[in-house]
């Protein structure tokens, strides 16, 4: 059988301009040409900026310190929004790895599953991923001050959640369970020193590492997750009340400094 | 030389990228998607090796073991070819296909030999395949300057020093029909960039492709050599391609076994399993401790019938797998996998030390068997 490859839809990185909307077909962009035809539309002022034919490309989004809408169509490539400063970005399939690495601010919206490391070191900002996600989301997540980054997974999160997590908050809805149904991932919170994981389900005792703990979540804690529960439901359907009568578990660090004692003696 | 011929060992960020790709109902297409699919991850490689496996290409020849060879020069094979033919009956020997190719410097010599071993030769050993492993680590260890990169059935490896697209159009690899397609993009770490340590590593009709570090490297490849593998291509993965062989093929391991040997659970976990399960893991560790892959890796494990793909019990190196009607497809990165099949809709992400296994469909395989007179895919020693 011939299998074939469409190389040619269309002509790579053509640029069109319509009314403050930028169009760029990425087929065949390298990396760096895709981000800097991006960044230039951005720095020219544009409002909306839509690119085609993704299939792999990093970095999107990268080093762009305004509000600009980024909508992605295809596959982003690793490190989507990295160290990113204020732009929205959709997506209208998967992500792979590393989406919102160290972002500072801005909004990543993922109509599919992601990768490995989703929001790893993340320091501002909104994650809303509608699937699931893989291992060592939100691995050390942080905060400062008014900077409060959150994480929202609608389905499964795989091992190693919240590793070594430092701050932040996650919220795992593990829609398509049913009930009271429980989350297969190992090592929850293995390292955590700081921040708060809601998970909507059942996590039993050994699958959190043992620097977290679980209770189960006040109707005080659920008023913190609400405003993001909601905004998710904004993106994606579903029925936010339906999903607030829920129970939640809420993961939290045993001690903000776990590992103090280990060089020090 | 070859063994000294280390080349361009400069170190640049980046990580090795795999890809594979399968039919399971047996049919053929040509080299292109693997190679567009693999080019696609050029950020993860650095152009200090590249590698394809490719299985049902000599359909001609699909009873014969297909040696492919890289010499140093016409004395390593001289030595080889006297070598053969004293151990095999040669049915055909012919230079590999080539072409020149920007990015692709310096290739050593490149035959392949369609072998029936000398039957009252292989009779003396238990083993038809065994007798073969055996001829195959005499070149690789005895004859200086020659080095067998492929010694299976109806498959071959194709292999060098470049980024994988480029070593894809210098192999000819569009001019090739299989039904498993495996490539590799090198970004070497702690060993030399040179042709023979690029993947895929190969013995019968196994091969192995695998982005990651083998820290256990030495146990495994002392615990090997008790069984005569020796390693020679001085590269880590070279332990996982002999470590199948053995489980499987010597020791009839399920490739779930195999799984269980290669990334056993933490203990941790096989104490909270039921009675049967913990029972046989802890076997499975006390019998095959030293084949315990320890340190980071993801891989592609195939041979005739399989394609198998494994991580890490903790996932430290990455992979994807997609699946759509009858293909297969097994990745570093999600978007590859798109961009060879636009209407691949499912695709997830495999737990870590959990393998996934695409498998050639049964009715397949009989034809293969009954149409080749070929011996049962796993050979004869595993029924």
């Amino acid at each position: 059988m011939k299998i074939e490859v469409d190389h040619h839809s269309g002509l790579p990185g053509v640029f069109v301009r319509v009314d403050g909307k930028v169009r760029i077909n990425a087929r065949q962009l390298h990396y760096r040409e895709l981000n800097n035809m991006i960044k230039g539309a951005a720095a020219e002022g544009a409002e909306e900026i839509v690119v085609d034919n993704v299939y792999g490309q990093r970095y999107i989004g990268s080093g762009i310190r305004r509000a600009v809408n980024i909508t992605v169509h295809g596959v982003p490539g690793n490190d989507l929004g990295a160290f990113m400063d204020g732009p929205r970005i959709t997506v209208d399939r998967n992500a792979q790895d590393g989406v919102g690495n160290t972002m500072n601010s801005g909004v990543i919206v993922v109509h599919g599953r992601a990768g490995d490391i989703v929001a790893m070191g993340m320091r501002g900002g909104r994650i809303f991923i509608r699937e699931g996600v893989g291992y060592r989301a939100a691995i050390h997540m942080k905060e400062y001050r008014k900077f409060r980054p959150v994480l929202v997974i609608g389905g499964e999160t795989q091992d190693f959640l919240g590793e070594y997590m430092a701050g932040g908050l996650v919220i795992v809805l593990g829609l398509g369970k049913k009930g009271k149904a429980s989350f297969a991932a190992r090592h929850i919170g293995t390292g955590m020193h700081g921040g708060l994981i809601f998970m909507r389900g059942m996590v039993e005792e050994h699958q959190l590492g043992k620097e977290a703990a679980a209770v189960q979540a006040s109707d005080e804690d659920k008023e913190l997750i609400r405003p993001f529960v909601e905004e998710y439901a904004g993106y994606f359907g579903g029925d936010p009340r339906e999903i607030m009568r829920s129970g939640f578990l809420k993961l939290f660090a045993k001690s903000h400094r776990p590992f103090g004692g280990l060089y020090a003696y | 030389m070859l063994r000294s011929a280390f080349c361009r060992d400069d170190k640049d960020f980046s990580a090795c990228s795999i890809f594979g790709m399968m039919n399971m109902r047996g049919e053929k297409f040509d080299g292109g998607p693997v190679i567009t699919a693999i080019a696609n991850m050029k950020e993860r490689s650095n152009g200090l090796g590249g590698g394809f496996a490719a299985y049902g290409i000599y359909p001609q020849y699909a009873d014969l073991y297909c040696f492919q060879l890289m010499y140093d020069d016409e004395g390593a094979k001289e030595e080889t070819e006297e070598f053969l033919k004293g151990s095999f009956s040669v049915e055909g020997a012919e230079v590999i296909p080539t072409r020149p190719c920007e990015g692709v410097d310096d290739p050593p010599l490149l035959w392949r030999y369609f072998l029936q071993p000398r039957e009252n030769l292989a009779c003396e050993v238990a083993d038809v395949d065994d007798f073969v492993v055996r001829a195959v680590m005499h070149i690789n260890v005895r004859i200086d300057g020659a080095f067998v990169f492929s010694s299976g059935k109806n498959m071959g490896v194709f292999k060098g020093v470049g980024f994988p697209e480029d070593i894809g159009r210098f192999f000819r690899l569009e001019e090739y029909e299989g039904y498993i397609w495996v490539a590799h993009g090198r970004f070497p770490t702690n060993t030399q960039g040179w042709w023979g340590g690029a993947h895929p590593f190969n013995i019968l009709d196994w091969s192995v492709v695998h982005n990651g570090e083998i820290s256990s490297y030495g146990i495994n490849r002392r615990y090997l050599e008790m069984f005569g593998y020796i390693c020679t291509l001085h590269t880590d993965t070279e332990v996982i391609a002999y470590a199948v062989d053995l489980l499987v093929r010597r020791h009839g391991l399920s490739v779930e076994d195999m799984a269980r040997v290669l990334a056993a659970p933490l203990w941790t976990e096989i104490d909270r399993m039921p009675e049967r399960e913990r029972e046989l893991h802890v076997a499975l560790r006390q019998t095959y401790g030293s084949l315990l892959l320890n340190g980071p890796f993801s891989v592609i494990i195939s041979n005739r019938g399989q394609m198998i793909g494994l991580t890490d019990r903790i996932r430290l190196r990455p992979l994807v797998a997609g699946r759509n009607g009858d293909f297969m497809y097994i990745s570093s990165e999600e978007a590859p996998m798109h961009l060879v099949d636009d209407t691949l809709r499912e695709t997830w992400i495999p737990q870590g030390g959990a393998p996934i296994v695409a498998e050639l469909e049964e009715s397949t395989r009989k034809e293969e068997e009954e149409g080749a007179k070929v011996l049962s895919l796993r050979g004869p020693d595993s029924a």
